[in-house]
């Protein structure tokens, strides 16, 4: 699949669905003069709701400075990104709190499961809908929910320290699905996942963004589970160079 | 959700320590200023307990209590002349050091005005009041003396017939209760031997001057009893305690004391204060600045452990922050950590304080007042000493959950 036939089979895959995530010639550039770094440059990718796309690429390429960007972590020198249809950042500037849009609208999921340690299971799922205003008991019915869901509940009052490599990814997904967020960004969720459970992880996605309406945005290296994702970024030297759609899901 | 208590419980073990560290610390400081407070109780206990409107002392002294202060025993009977007064009592007040069992006993001797003043004005905890001009006393419970104990002072012994407690002179020494007449005789006791060097002395003197030759008597006067060579001196004592008449004009009385040329005259509120204004005064600025400086101790050493505390959760932090929390969510984290920390070492100060102060060789009186100060003071060094880690905290960019 080519740049030239993109959009006719995205409108395949989502159904005309209205963007979730639209990021426009993002660059980011570190330091100035001599020492300046320009670690992505004129960065464009459009992911529509329920879509799931893998952005892949080399160390250095610009994956992560891309994903920090489109998560309102590390804003972009200059672009534009719009997340729900709400303009959000233009450069580095601004249009909402984003600490605020970012718990309501943006998932988050880590190559390590970066849960709090001193929080339990569920109340690392609790706490991201709680911060968001939920009340506690509402919030606690959620995350029983979502770790019945993703096959956990039983580990619901076990600290992170006592739970596998695989349980503490899926409680990281649990609570980046807490919100109903419209956008979950995942770098390298699957590293420290052996290739089975990485495969699973994938699929979860894939069937989360499918359910939910969300756009997903996938960083990994791991090419064994690309079938999963409906379209396919790379990115090399800070530039996104490639994209392609795959023919498994586009037929699905 | 409550983080800091979620976090506190995850390292309990090491949150325990720490409060225990800086409970031993804040004890310290409840101790220092109970050590003040039981300080300036001893000193005027005395002064309030033993019920005089008015003090007169030795001129241009300011009393027993501060320095050495002489009058004639005459004075009393002066004052008692006076209108207005009901009555007056002497008042011996010195320190003394022997030795007991091979061990130095310091004790603050205090003379009776017998036999209007038995002592009945004092707390006995055993035994009874003085009943007889001489050679009874009653100590403070301090001394370790009890009931029934004969001590020997000077060159007579004394019977212990009562004790007391809690009366304890500014110096930090028990207080022992005696006649005027047997006080006095301990202040003034002089060995035989001084006496005999005394009057060779004096022989000797008057056998180099003509005018002992003119008047023979001059040699015999050497030679007579102790009480009547002027080196040795006719016993004084320290004070006169005045208590007035019902509906008598202080002031007026005090004026017309003053007016004699040998003595001063204090009220009792005025010798409180000449007592806290003195000796006590240093004590309490010596204990203030101790308390200042181990309080700002305390406040560095906690201040340095919350910003511990807050660089172990700095992942933590960053995660939070990347989820959306808000900064007044970890302010509100760390702050409260700070308070549980005081409030828990505060609470381990006031708990082991209680047991250990009891055996402290001097009162440490813990007044509510100076809790409710030391207790302000602790959640006013909690907040300044969560700065360090709010400061540090504010700073974490969310990226740091992905390094």
């Amino acid at each position: 699949m080519t740049l030239e036939n993109i959009a006719s089979t995205m409108d395949m895959t989502v159904n005309g669905a209205p963007n979730a995530i639209e990021a426009d010639n993002l660059t980011k550039i570190y330091g100035s003069g001599n020492t300046e770094v320009v670690a992505m440059r004129d960065a464009t990718m459009h992911v529509k709701q329920g879509e799931v796309v893998a952005l892949l690429g080399p160390s250095g390429s610009g994956k992560s400075t891309f994903l920090t960007a489109v998560g309102l972590i590390n804003p972009p020198s200059s672009g534009k990104i719009t997340i729900d249809g709400k303009l959000v950042l233009e450069g580095d500037t601004p249009h909402t709190n984003l600490g605020s849009f970012r718990r309501q609208h943006i998932g988050f999921i880590f190559q390590k499961s970066n849960l709090i340690p001193f929080l339990s299971a569920a109340e690392n799922i609790q706490i991201a809908m709680q911060l968001n205003g939920e009340s506690r008991r509402a919030a606690r019915q959620r995350a029983m929910e979502l770790m019945d869901y993703l096959g956990v509940a039983d580990r619901a009052d076990n600290l992170p320290s006592m739970l596998s490599g695989g349980q503490q990814q899926r409680i990281a997904v649990a609570r980046a699905l807490a919100n109903h967020p419209s956008v979950i960004l995942a770098d390298e969720p699957t590293a420290a996942l052996d290739g089975q459970l990485g495969r699973q992880v994938m699929e979860l996605f894939a069937q989360v963004a499918h359910e939910q309406g969300a756009g997903v945005i996938v960083v990994t290296h791991d090419q064994r589970a690309l079938d999963v994702f409906d379209t396919i970024y790379e990115m090399e030297d800070g530039l996104m160079c490639k994209q392609t759609v795959n023919s498994i899901q586009t037929t699905r | 959700m409550n983080l800091a208590t979620k976090d506190i419980r995850r390292s309990l073990g090491r949150f325990a320590l720490t409060a225990v560290g800086i409970g031993m610390l804040l004890m310290v400081v409840m101790g220092m200023g109970g050590i003040y407070r039981g300080i300036v109780e001893d000193a005027t206990l005395l002064i309030d307990r033993v019920g005089a409107d008015l003090w007169i002392v030795q001129r241009d002294t300011r009393g027993p209590f501060a320095e050495q202060s002489r009058v004639p025993s005459n004075l009393v009977y002066r004052a008692a002349a006076v209108p207005g007064v009901q009555s007056s009592r002497e008042f011996v007040y010195h320190t003394i050091q022997r030795e007991r069992d091979g061990r130095p006993l310091r004790m603050a001797v205090l003379g009776l005005s017998w036999p209007t003043d038995k002592g009945q004005w004092l707390p006995l905890t055993s035994g009874r009041l003085l009943r007889q001009a001489h050679y009874e006393m009653i100590a403070d419970e301090t001394l370790g003396l009890i009931v029934g104990e004969q001590i020997r002072l000077g060159k007579e012994s004394y019977c212990v017939v009562g004790t007391t407690s809690n009366m304890i002179s500014s110096g930090g020494d028990g207080i022992a209760f005696f006649s005027v007449a047997d006080a006095q005789a301990i202040q003034f006791d002089v060995a035989g031997e001084s006496v005999r060097l005394e009057r060779a002395a004096r022989d000797s003197r008057g056998e180099n001057f003509e005018v002992a030759i003119q008047q023979p008597m001059m040699l015999d006067n050497a030679w007579r009893p102790t009480s009547q060579l002027p080196a040795i001196g006719p016993p004084q004592i320290s004070a006169v305690m005045v208590t007035l008449s019902p509906g008598a004009e202080v002031n007026q009385i005090k004026e017309t004391i003053s007016g004699w040329g040998d003595v001063s005259v204090f009220t009792a509120e005025g010798e409180r204060e000449l007592l806290l204004t003195g000796n006590v005064e240093k004590v309490r600025r010596q204990i203030g600045l101790f308390r200042a400086l181990l309080t700002l101790i305390a406040a560095i050493i906690m201040a340095l452990i919350l910003y511990t505390l807050t660089l172990d959760k700095i992942h933590s932090i960053a995660l939070l922050k990347l989820i959306g929390a808000p900064n007044t969510v970890i302010l509100g984290m760390i702050l409260q950590q700070a308070l549980i920390l005081g409030g828990a070492g505060f609470g381990i100060a006031y708990l082991v304080g209680g047991q250990l102060f009891p055996m402290f060789p001097r009162r440490v009186i813990l007044s509510d007042e100076d809790l409710m100060q030391l207790a302000v003071i602790v959640v006013a060094i909690s907040v300044l000493s969560s700065m360090l880690g709010i400061w540090k905290a504010m700073k974490v960019s969310p990226n740091e959950a992905l390094a």
